[in-house]
């Protein structure tokens, strides 16, 4: 198969980039579309350009460090997959292709294809964890977890944090992640005790970040690899409302979360 | 206002919204008044109770606070959601998403213009600001309304501006129970559905009357 990339090359963060145009050829219907990248980055080292610089590292859809915009959607035209199990039988032969970064204020490029998603980290260190003091194993089935809750908590927990959901949004907005985060903590007994202290740091930690509103038009949704549901952003907002209007005000302060 | 978290912005904003929602059904149901063939008695009787009744009266202030509070948030949070992107793709997004769910900003602006050009042809003729058209009385609102509706480009006009609103409703209303946490496996279906119909009714009902006008009243 051969194909025609239009690709985002940005020397770095501050440079001003642009739409390169390349040509690729001899690729299998079976490879991957990082392999098809690979095999241009090959020719280019080979001619002596500058190999276009894009993120991924397990390359089996789990690790969530692939990212890339493909004609105007985040990982591709596949649903439910990362850009890393997408494979070019995907695309028709003689394609053109556009591969863009994930374009969010929150998410500066780096370089070429790369962004920096560490403001997902800083959303985490706000309180996406649970405190509790590490010491022996505790014994199985001491703290009991409904089947539908332990489900639900792992379906949120599905959340790889690529960045497809602001990739997709157009508002450039991190609500499903944040979402998935707090409802996977929250739904078990474990996380349930910090919930509403937690809800309220992380969201904090969003808006500070520049990430856009919410408007509920669910692309993140129908681009998330990993399908996580909308109805974690609408656990999000009652816990949220939940939280401001019924948690005691000076505890959060006091406290070190 | 300008420090309040993105959730809290979206929560007064639907909370306006859905207020603003229930008022239309009231509107709609003193609108169809004018299809009675009474000479506009019963519309009259109704706007008439509107205008001078004591509790309506002290309504209306928190109906311009609903829409004041609707239009501000939504203006803010539009502003917002445009800087969250500076950058813009070369190519569009064409994820699967609702069709008009993108543009609810644009589908307000249009609303919004229509709320101006409405309180220009009632409301500030009713309190005085504007001066009313030669032949009709400041409180009379039956044959203001046959004026406007004798021209079809109004007609048209007011027509094109509701089946926007009816697209603006169609999903506004299962978004702002979304923004609340009201999203249940059991009843988010019915609420998409119940919210559509709704939607339906209210661009229908309105439309209604300058075509009812148009063809029957001339």
């Amino acid at each position: 198969m051969k194909f025609t990339l239009k690709i985002w090359r940005q020397e770095n963060a501050k440079a001003k980039g642009e739409m390169i145009s390349y040509d690729v050829a001899g690729i299998s219907p079976d490879s991957s579309f990082f392999e098809m990248l690979d095999t241009l980055n090959q020719n280019l080292v080979m001619t002596g350009g500058d190999p276009v610089a894009f993120d991924h590292d397990c390359r089996e859809g789990i690790c969530g460090t692939c990212s890339l915009y493909i004609n105007g959607r985040p990982h591709g035209p596949v649903k439910g997959v990362t850009t890393c199990q997408l494979h070019m039988r995907s695309f028709t032969d003689g394609d053109t292709i556009h591969i863009e970064p994930w374009r969010a204020k929150a998410f500066p490029v780096v370089r070429d294809l790369i962004v920096d998603r560490s403001a997902f980290d800083k959303i985490i260190q706000a309180g996406g964890y649970v405190s509790v003091n590490t010491g022996g194993v505790p014994d199985a089935n001491t703290i009991p977890v409904p089947r539908e809750k332990s489900e639900a908590a792992m379906d949120a927990a599905a959340c790889i944090g690529c960045g497809a959901c602001v990739a997709a949004c157009s508002n450039a907005s991190a609500m499903l992640f944040i979402g998935a985060k707090i409802s996977h903590l929250a739904l078990l007994p474990q996380g349930e005790v910090e919930a509403a202290k937690r809800v309220q740091k992380m969201v904090a930690s969003l808006d500070e970040l520049g990430f856009g509103n919410c408007s509920n038009t669910y692309a993140c949704e129908a681009e998330c690899p990993k399908g996580i549901s909308v109805s974690n952003i609408a656990r999000m907002n009652r816990q949220f409302i939940g939280a401001k209007l019924f948690a005691e005000k000076e505890k959060i302060v006091r406290d070190s979360l | 206002m300008l420090l309040y978290s993105s959730i809290a912005k979206k929560v007064f904003m639907a909370m306006a919204g859905l207020f603003l929602v229930s008022f239309l059904c009231v509107h709609l149901g003193i609108n169809l008044m004018l299809l009675k063939d009474d000479g506009g008695r019963a519309f009259t009787e109704a706007a008439t109770f509107m205008g001078t009744n004591a509790l309506i009266k002290i309504f209306e202030i928190v109906l311009f606070a609903g829409f004041l509070i609707h239009i501000f948030f939504g203006m803010l949070v539009s502003g917002q959601n445009k800087s969250a992107r500076p950058t813009l793709y070369a190519v569009s997004n064409h994820s699967d998403t609702a069709p008009f769910s993108k543009y609810m900003f644009h589908s307000g602006i249009i609303v919004l213009i229509f709320l101006v050009l409405h309180f220009f042809d009632f409301y500030f003729i009713k309190i005085g600001l504007v001066a009313p058209p030669p032949g009709v009385s400041a409180h009379d609102f039956y044959h203001r309304t046959l004026l406007l509706f004798a021209s079809p480009w109004y007609s048209l006009l007011y027509i094109g501006c509701f089946v926007v609103l009816g697209i603006h409703l169609n999903h506004a209303i299962q978004s702002a129970f979304q923004t609340l946490g009201w999203n249940h496996s059991k009843y988010m279906d019915s609420v998409k559905l119940l919210g559509s119909i709704y939607s339906f009714v209210i661009a229908a009902g309105f439309t209604l009357v300058p075509v009812f006008i148009l063809f029957f009243r001339r």
